[in-house]
């Protein structure tokens, strides 16, 4: 099963690799992987989109939990959260194609960002699943070029105070 | 006060009570080997290979439960000592190594011995450090000691570039550290020990199943109080031989791949596991899904990785073990009520039954070729009275040491269990009797593992490190032959070693003692003249080359079904086995 899992880690020389290292020498799997500085320059926010089964996101976790230089691990997608994605879409296009290359971006509220006499640049942000649907709509036009950010996450605050909130594994080495 | 790096290193060592470094210099470490040269309090031992310092550091930690330093120069010292790391970092051994590193303008470019260190040590660390600021050096090596010790132990590695080491910087020393990411688990949940108390309460047929974390948590008295309060048998890992004391009435012995009958029986049959500091690897669990079909499973663990690593545990206790059993020993003396003893009757009944049924044996005749088995038991007998340290390579003869060689006390075997690093003996022996001068050190070896690192000979005598190395020498790596003989019908691809080198006249050359024991009746002799002599020696004791270790679970087998000795297509030598039966005299010693 797919999960999104939020760390917060030492914004330091190495610590992209210690956490990349782990995924790949411990044969788990990383779907996409996203990396910036947060409020506190000192600390990263990552999103890491994986998956497996129970007992290997639970040794995800705790593999995670383990390196030093990660501070907080949440797997968001264990309870509510919202999901964004941005892609850059460079589509190519016959006179005959350029419009329906803008109503498709159009019913996407996509953005265009450049145009050229054979192509648009289309900006689509939203769930996996929109940019997915657009990337299908405008591949039989033809996409010269496809870039997306990887997955960012973020937990739902409760909207009843009762409700329970997703909650950081306690750190443990 | 303004000093230069190499001065803060050394000032820092000192604070944090380092005694001994063992070391291989180099051009970028030269200003440290310098500041090192005009002290007194830091004995630096000069190796003749980086893998030496890294797994004489190794065999200092585990002989002493503080943290090894080594010191290595860039390029080719960090790729040399990488195995050392590796092993360190499988077996939880606390160790600091520093390297050196090109300087710091040069990083990336290429430079002369140049490697990127923190790269190639990343996967095989705990942590790792680059210095980029002399002002920085002092606290990280605070921090490095501290990651090392703290928590699960393992090898940290801080590389310093050559500039860092010439710069001058203020040195204040931190008096503790704080990582916001690093906060080990101690005490375990109060409500899970007493779960744990409930469960053994409960149980029928319990036992114990001990592993390394005992040795380093120091937790041997604890094991040893709640095992005879409650009348557990105890199984030990390979990592864990010596902390609870091999010939206790309570101890079954090592168990896993070639551990003794009786203790995996135990294990199968077991009702209640309750594992402490030990991490259910491979070798110990066989086939995991039928590994202990019957038992509930305790699992006390400072690293919380452990648990649920391989197998379903019923009750984890994340903490450090002496803590963890220090609580649940009084709940339990609180509890225990009655006869232990005669509670738990019937489950020793069962376990005395398997170990009358299978105990560890071999046979010796007086008149044929000495049995590995054989030279190990008598070892043991011949210095049970003076706590040796020992230590073994890797192979047939470790596993031998392993279930014959009885120890008594914590952090007396020295051995590589989880990457099983060939050449591991020899230096960790080196690395043991430099923090015990006085100390008897051992170490058993194969001819295979011992020339993995035979250069420490020079080291050994240089240094006065008089450690008494025994080569049990069946002219093979034995137990790669033993795997060829059981599932590869006997074809020895590249497993036979021919009759050289001369073990005797290879220690002669060095500088050190050689002796050689040729039959059964030379060996307790043999044995008192090694012990006798005050500098390092090397005894070869060519053995019978075909014995096989047993008993053994085939990998990927279950727990209870073990080989219990040759099968009877096997029994050697003969007619199949020629080109093997020729090894001794395919190459013949000139004299």
């Amino acid at each position: 099963m797919e999960h999104i899992i939020s760390l917060t880690l030492e914004n330091k020389f190495g610590s992209l690799s210690r956490v990349a290292g782990l995924f790949s020498g411990r044969g788990f799997n990383i779907e996409s992987l996203s990396v910036a500085p947060t409020l506190d320059p000192s600390v990263s926010m990552m999103t890491i989109v994986t998956s497996g089964d129970d007992r290997i996101i639970e040794q995800i976790m705790k593999q995670l939990n383990k390196v030093i230089d990660v501070i907080k691990v949440v797997d968001v997608s264990e309870s509510e959260f919202v999901e964004r994605e941005t892609a850059l879409i460079k589509v190519h296009t016959r006179p005959e194609d350029r419009a329906e290359a803008l109503r498709i971006a159009d019913i996407f509220r996509a953005n265009v960002l450049d145009s050229s006499p054979t192509s648009y640049t289309i900006e689509v942000t939203g769930d996996v699943r929109k940019v997915q649907a657009i990337i299908h709509l405008l591949q039989p036009l033809g996409i010269k070029e496809l870039v997306r950010t990887g997955r960012i996450a973020i937990g739902r605050d409760p909207t009843r105070p009762t409700q329970a909130q997703p909650r950081p594994l306690a750190k443990a080495n | 006060m303004q000093l230069t790096g190499a001065e803060i290193f050394l000032e820092s060592l000192k604070r944090e009570g380092v005694d001994t470094i063992f070391a291989l210099p180099g051009g970028v470490v030269l200003k440290i080997f310098d500041v090192l040269h005009q002290q007194k309090d830091i004995r630096v031992i000069l190796t003749r290979h980086e893998q030496g310092a890294g797994h004489m550091a190794e065999g200092y930690a585990k002989a002493t439960g503080r943290p090894g330093v080594a010191l290595i120069t860039s390029g080719p010292g960090m790729t040399n000592v990488i195995t050392a790391l590796a092993d360190a970092y499988m077996d939880s051994v606390p160790m600091v190594c520093f390297s050196g590193q090109v300087p710091t303008p040069l990083i990336g470019n290429d430079a002369f011995q140049e490697a990127d260190n923190i790269g190639l040590s990343r996967p095989c660390t705990k942590y790792n450090f680059l210095v980029k600021d002399v002002n920085d050096l002092a606290q990280t090596i605070k921090e490095a000691f501290y990651i090392a010790t703290t928590g699960r132990p393992g090898p940290v590695l801080v590389d310093i570039p050559k500039d860092i080491s010439m710069d001058k910087g203020e040195f204040h020393y931190p008096k503790s550290v704080s990582i916001r990411g690093f906060n080990p688990t101690y005490d375990g949940s109060k409500w899970k020990i007493k779960q744990a108390a409930d469960a053994i309460m409960k149980s029928k047929r319990p036992i114990l199943y001990i592993g390394g974390g005992v040795q380093f948590s120091g937790a041997s008295a604890e094991v040893k109080e709640l095992a005879e309060m409650t009348q557990i048998p105890v199984d030990m890992t390979l990592m864990a031989l010596g902390a609870f004391p091999g010939g206790h009435p309570l101890s079954l012995g090592m168990l896993g791949m070639h551990g003794t009958y009786v203790a995996n029986m135990a294990m199968h049959y077991s009702d209640l596991v309750i594992a402490v500091g030990a991490r259910f690897d491979d070798r110990v669990t066989g086939k995991v899904s039928e590994f202990c079909p019957t038992a509930k499973v305790i699992h006390i663990d400072i690293d919380p990785t452990s648990i649920r690593k391989n197998i379903q545990v019923d009750i984890p206790i994340v903490g450090d073990c002496k803590r963890v059993l220090i609580e649940l020993n009084d709940i339990l003396r609180a509890t225990v009520n009655g006869n232990q003893k005669e509670q738990r009757k019937p489950w020793w009944d069962q376990l005395d039954a398997w170990q009358k049924a299978h105990p560890l044996a071999y046979v010796q005749d007086p008149n044929e070729q000495i049995k590995p088995q054989y030279l190990i038991d008598r070892l043991y007998e011949l210095t049970a009275d003076r706590d040796p340290v020992v230590s073994t390579d890797v192979g047939q003869h470790q596993m031998w040491a392993a279930q014959y060689f009885k120890l008594k006390n914590a952090r007396t075997w020295l051995t590589s269990g989880g990457l099983g690093t060939m050449g591991f003996g020899f230096p960790a022996a080196m690395g043991a009797q430099a923090a015990f001068p006085n100390r008897l050190v051992l170490c058993i070896a194969g001819d295979g593992s011992i020339q993995m690192n035979t250069q420490e000979l020079a080291t050994a005598v240089i240094e006065k490190l008089p450690v008494k190395v025994f080569v049990i020498n069946n002219r093979f790596h034995g137990m790669v032959r033993q795997w060829q003989d059981l599932f590869y019908e006997g074809r020895y691809a590249s497993s036979s070693l021919g009759n050289v080198p001369d073990f005797v006249k290879l220690a002669e050359a060095y500088g050190a003692a050689g002796i050689r024991i040729e039959s059964v009746g030379d060996v307790d002799a043999g044995i008192q003249e090694a012990l006798a002599i005050d500098r390092p020696v090397f005894v070869d004791v060519p053995v019978y080359q075909y014995e096989n270790c047993y008993p053994m679970i085939p990998a990927g087998g279950s727990n209870h079904e073990m080989l219990l000795e040759d099968p009877a297509d096997l029994k050697k030598p003969k007619s199949t086995h020629k080109k093997s039966a020729q090894a001794d005299s395919d190459t013949v010693l000139t004299a």
